[in-house]
């Protein structure tokens, strides 16, 4: 209403009665707001040094705090620690056990004995009831977890006394102990509450070298150093991560000072590069984007067609081009210069031995330069997630390779909601990658049981050398055993491509150069908040501080 | 409440409060039946929605699961059984005062609101009182001078932001206060690396998403008051005052105004909806973290109870509002009554 008083000559009462009924509402709307304003999320704040405050800015946002529901899973949670944690050249090194696990002559038997003294941020102790609690939970069927089958080969586990947890498998499965980097929760508060919905889902309370302060979703996630940390407290005392799902946001808020750091592709990397002030770390990944040639559909699942596609493809200029150099060209799951690669795997680029092979198999061209065998054309649809360049670019490039050999390859935006149930027949440009233990990875994406299991093994692949090899390699424990297992499963991935991969991605990151022991892991598919140069943080030290 | 008038005996003026209680009676007797169809109609259209509850609880790690692990967090979160069971089911628990729990938020329906609710609240009454306060104060001075260049540029810009959307004006607000500028943060209710929420901070956060909700509410009130005041401007009562020689800003807000707000009452009610909407879109676009940001995680999450419970207190809203204008309608205008 008007800001100024209104003076009647000839007063009516409904004015007045509005009037007053007015300033009543508005009175009351604002003292809701007020009321509105407490701070659920209180934490300190005050004098800090130079660097020890960082804030950085991720992409994807966990659903979820609770490892019980699958939070921190691959390690790095801040919040938490698992039995063991893995270091910056991803080798295991005991965290809350304090050793690495004796494991039995038949690998079936996995022994930790945990570390003593380690005290969870509430001040109570941690000790093996609390593994115990975390894997039964994980493992329970009530339990929302969905990477509760990463723990499938777990029979029982046990506490032998306080100090001692036995892990009894199944069937012997070699990588088992990098599984053991998962999170424990302290059982004193997890167990009181409903697993999925209780509030320790959303404020969690563990041993790591972080305590969360709060959680505002689709904002932030803000944490402080946990002052009795068992591995000591933490130089960068407050580290706080701003979800901003968009790049150019993220970009933005980076240069204008709101951000230390950030994850960014590659286009929007390259703006920073002249910035003194901040350095761009490249992490290597196990990342990779590759068609799938599904096994339902007639053109598709031919191995002329497969093999000729798979040198077709131009994969060095994808990554010149479209990854900006940032990547490297990408010949089945696991990256060269991995120590799992199969040396001589690698394919050139060769379009007239690809002619050569459909000539051969009798995909003949037509008059539109398209090939045909038996009335089949050569031709099938390409699916990429709707929204993501990356995937739009590597399939654009990927169908005009294959038009030049004389296959059509049509490509189609859309949801995963549209892609899912198209996934048996139509090619689907996807991405996956996990580093670690090769078994993560390839038993998954290869195995022809898992062919149509929610994502698994989208390409309907079926090649029984490669499940027996893949089984070799999960069960034997012995090194080489497995080298050649997996050695068997890239080799015959040359032969029958069932997928064509094209690249591994860098993921590069901008960060402010003011802190010393920045490093990267080989980073995983999903990089959230666990990748990144901050995947230590808690071992940052910042510039111009005494080690 | 005197009026310090001599009209008789009554000195006092009473509102109608019988008539005023019955109508809120019989429109809450109307709201029953609105709110189960509607909170029928959210469950039925999130259920024919091609988003997967499932897929979205689970994120990534669902990605690399097993179906049989899906499967048992589908019978878990209960977003197996038909779509009338779930909806009884969730009903009848609301009933009780149970909302349920947030499947994408994963805590319980009512701390969701309860954390979320104030922020929104204070979004939209700042929103609300400053499309009020300046859409009247403009409507006020273009009625006066019709034609004159404020009432033109003002009426021009009115049309203009009547078409434009408020993410499109908050968009065009970040880009240009909080990146060009660099005045404004772009958005959130504290800078990122704070964690103490002050009144200072959160007023720099507020000023931009209000005023762009506000803004974008203001055309509907320029126009209201200006048209209700410009037709007041003729009528008898202002030539009275007129010809009695009384000051311009007493006849122009003594008498104009006054009548020519009339119509303004029954909008307020019925922005409301459109109120929400914005504000949807705004808090969106700020990162604001109220309640219909959440409305849209609920959405895109098919997020059943959260999104039901969302749904119940916007119709709420949107009833209320429109009782409040009938009710305000009915006081300054007797002839109007309590009817309806």
């Amino acid at each position: 209403m008007s800001a100024r008083p209104i003076r009647p000559i000839r007063s009516t009462r409904s004015t007045r009665s509005i009037r007053s009924l007015a300033a009543l509402t508005t009175a009351a709307a604002l003292t809701v707001g007020a009321a509105g304003c407490s701070n659920p999320e209180s934490g300190a704040s005050g004098g800090q040094g130079e660097g020890e405050s960082a804030v950085v800015g991720i992409a994807y946002e966990p659903e979820s705090l609770s490892p019980l529901l699958g939070f921190g899973k691959d390690g790095n949670s801040k919040i938490f620690d698992g039995l063991l944690a893995l270091d910056g050249d991803m080798a295991l090194k005991p965290a809350l056990a304090a050793a690495l696990p004796e494991v039995s002559e038949d690998g079936l038997t996995y022994t930790y004995k945990l570390r003593q003294g380690v005290k969870f941020s509430d001040g109570k102790p941690f000790s093996a009831k609390d593994v115990v609690f975390t894997y039964r939970t994980i493992l329970d069927a009530k339990t929302n977890n969905a990477s509760k089958s990463e723990l499938d080969a777990i029979k029982d586990i046990r506490a032998t006394g306080d100090g001692t947890v036995v892990f009894t498998l199944k069937y012997p499965y070699a990588p088992f102990a990098q599984r053991t980097v998962l999170p424990i929760a302290p059982e004193h508060i997890a167990a009181k509450q409903d697993v999925n919905t209780g509030p320790f889902t959303t404020k969690p309370i563990g041993t790591g070298p972080y305590t969360l302060t709060g959680w505002s979703k689709g904002e932030k996630i803000s944490f402080k150093a946990n002052p009795s940390y068992w591995g000591g407290e933490p130089k960068v005392k407050k580290f706080t991560m701003a979800i901003i799902k968009d790049d150019d946001v993220r970009a933005t808020r980076l240069r204008a000072g709101d951000l230390d750091g950030a994850i960014l592709p590659p286009n929007l990397a390259e703006g920073f590069k002249s910035d003194k002030a901040k350095k761009t770390h490249a992490a290597k990944t196990y990342d990779y984007r590759t068609v799938t040639l599904p096994g339902g559909n007639k053109v598709a699942k031919d191995q002329a067609v497969r093999q000729a596609l798979d040198i077709a493809v131009d994969r060095q200029t994808m990554v010149d081009q479209i990854l900006e150099g940032a990547g490297k060209p990408a010949y089945g799951p696991v990256p060269t210069g991995s120590e799992w690669f199969t040396e001589g795997t690698e394919r050139t680029h060769d379009l007239e031995r690809a002619k050569k092979i459909l000539d051969d198999a009798g995909w003949k061209p037509g008059k539109d330069g398209i090939r045909a065998k038996d009335g089949v054309r050569a031709e099938f649809p390409l699916w990429y997630l709707s929204g993501d360049r990356l995937r739009q670019d590597h399939a654009l490039a990927y169908a005009s390779d294959a038009k030049k050999a004389g296959i059509s390859i049509k490509t189609q935006a859309g949801t995963w909601e549209v892609i899912q149930p198209r996934m048996k027949t139509d090619a689907v440009l996807a991405g996956g990658g996990a580093p670690g233990d090769p078994d993560f990875d390839q038993y998954l994406l290869l195995t022809s049981s898992l062919a149509g299991d929610g994502f698994n093994n989208m390409a309907w692949y079926d090649n029984p050398v490669v499940d027996k090899a893949l089984e070799k390699g999960r069960e034997s424990g012995k090194k080489a055993e497995r080298k050649a297992a997996y050695d068997t499963v890239q080799r015959e991935l040359v032969k029958n491509p069932g997928y064509t991969f094209l690249t591994h991605i860098d993921h590069l990151y901008v960060v402010d150069d003011s802190w010393d022991g920045l490093t990267t892991q080989i980073e995983p598919h999903d990089h959230g908040l666990a990748s990144g140069p901050w995947w230590n943080v808690e071992d940052w030290t910042p510039k111009g501080t005494k080690k | 409440m005197s009026t310090g008038l001599i009209e008789g005996k009554t000195a006092r003026r009473r509102l109608p409060w019988g008539p005023m209680a019955r109508m809120a009676g019989r429109r809450a007797l109307f709201a029953a039946p609105v709110l189960l169809a509607v909170t029928f109609g959210v469950f039925a259209v999130a259920d024919a929605s091609p988003f997967d509850p499932v897929k979205a609880y689970t994120g990534t790690a669902g990605l690399t699961a097993s179906q049989e692990n899906l499967d048992q967090i589908r019978a878990n979160l209960g977003v197996d059984q038909p779509l009338t069971t779930r909806w009884w089911n969730w009903l009848t628990a609301a009933l009780t005062g149970d909302f349920g729990d947030s499947s994408v938020m994963r805590q319980p329906v009512a701390d969701v609101i309860a954390e979320r609710m104030g922020w929104s609240v204070l979004l939209a009454a700042s929103a609300f009182l400053i499309a009020i306060v300046l859409g009247t104060a403009l409507g006020v001075l273009a009625a006066r001078r019709q034609g004159g260049w404020l009432d033109r540029c003002a009426s021009a810009a009115a049309y203009t932001l009547e078409a434009a959307p408020a993410f499109w004006l908050g968009l065009l607000a970040i880009w240009f206060f909080a990146l060009e500028l660099g005045v404004l943060p772009a958005g959130g209710l504290t800078d990122t690396a704070s964690d103490v929420i002050t009144p200072g901070q959160v007023a720099s956060h507020l000023v931009l998403p209000a005023a762009v909700l506000g803004i974008s509410q203001l055309p509907w009130f320029f126009l209201y008051v200006r048209q209700g005041v410009a037709d007041a401007l003729d009528e008898d009562p202002v030539r009275g005052a007129r010809a009695r020689g009384l000051s311009e800003t007493s006849v122009l807000l003594g008498h104009a105004l006054r009548s020519g707000m009339l119509p303004m009452l029954t909008l307020i009610g019925s922005r409301v909806p459109e109120l929400i909407t914005g504000a949807l879109l705004v808090e969106t676009v700020f990162s604001w973290p109220g309640i219909a940001a959440a409305t849209v995680e609920a959405a895109t999450s098919v997020d059943f109870p959260l999104l039901a419970a969302l749904t119940v207190l916007a119709t709420t809203a949107v009833l209320l509002g429109n009782l409040l204008s009938d009710l305000l309608y009915g006081l300054a205008d007797p002839r109007v009554g309590f009817d309806g």
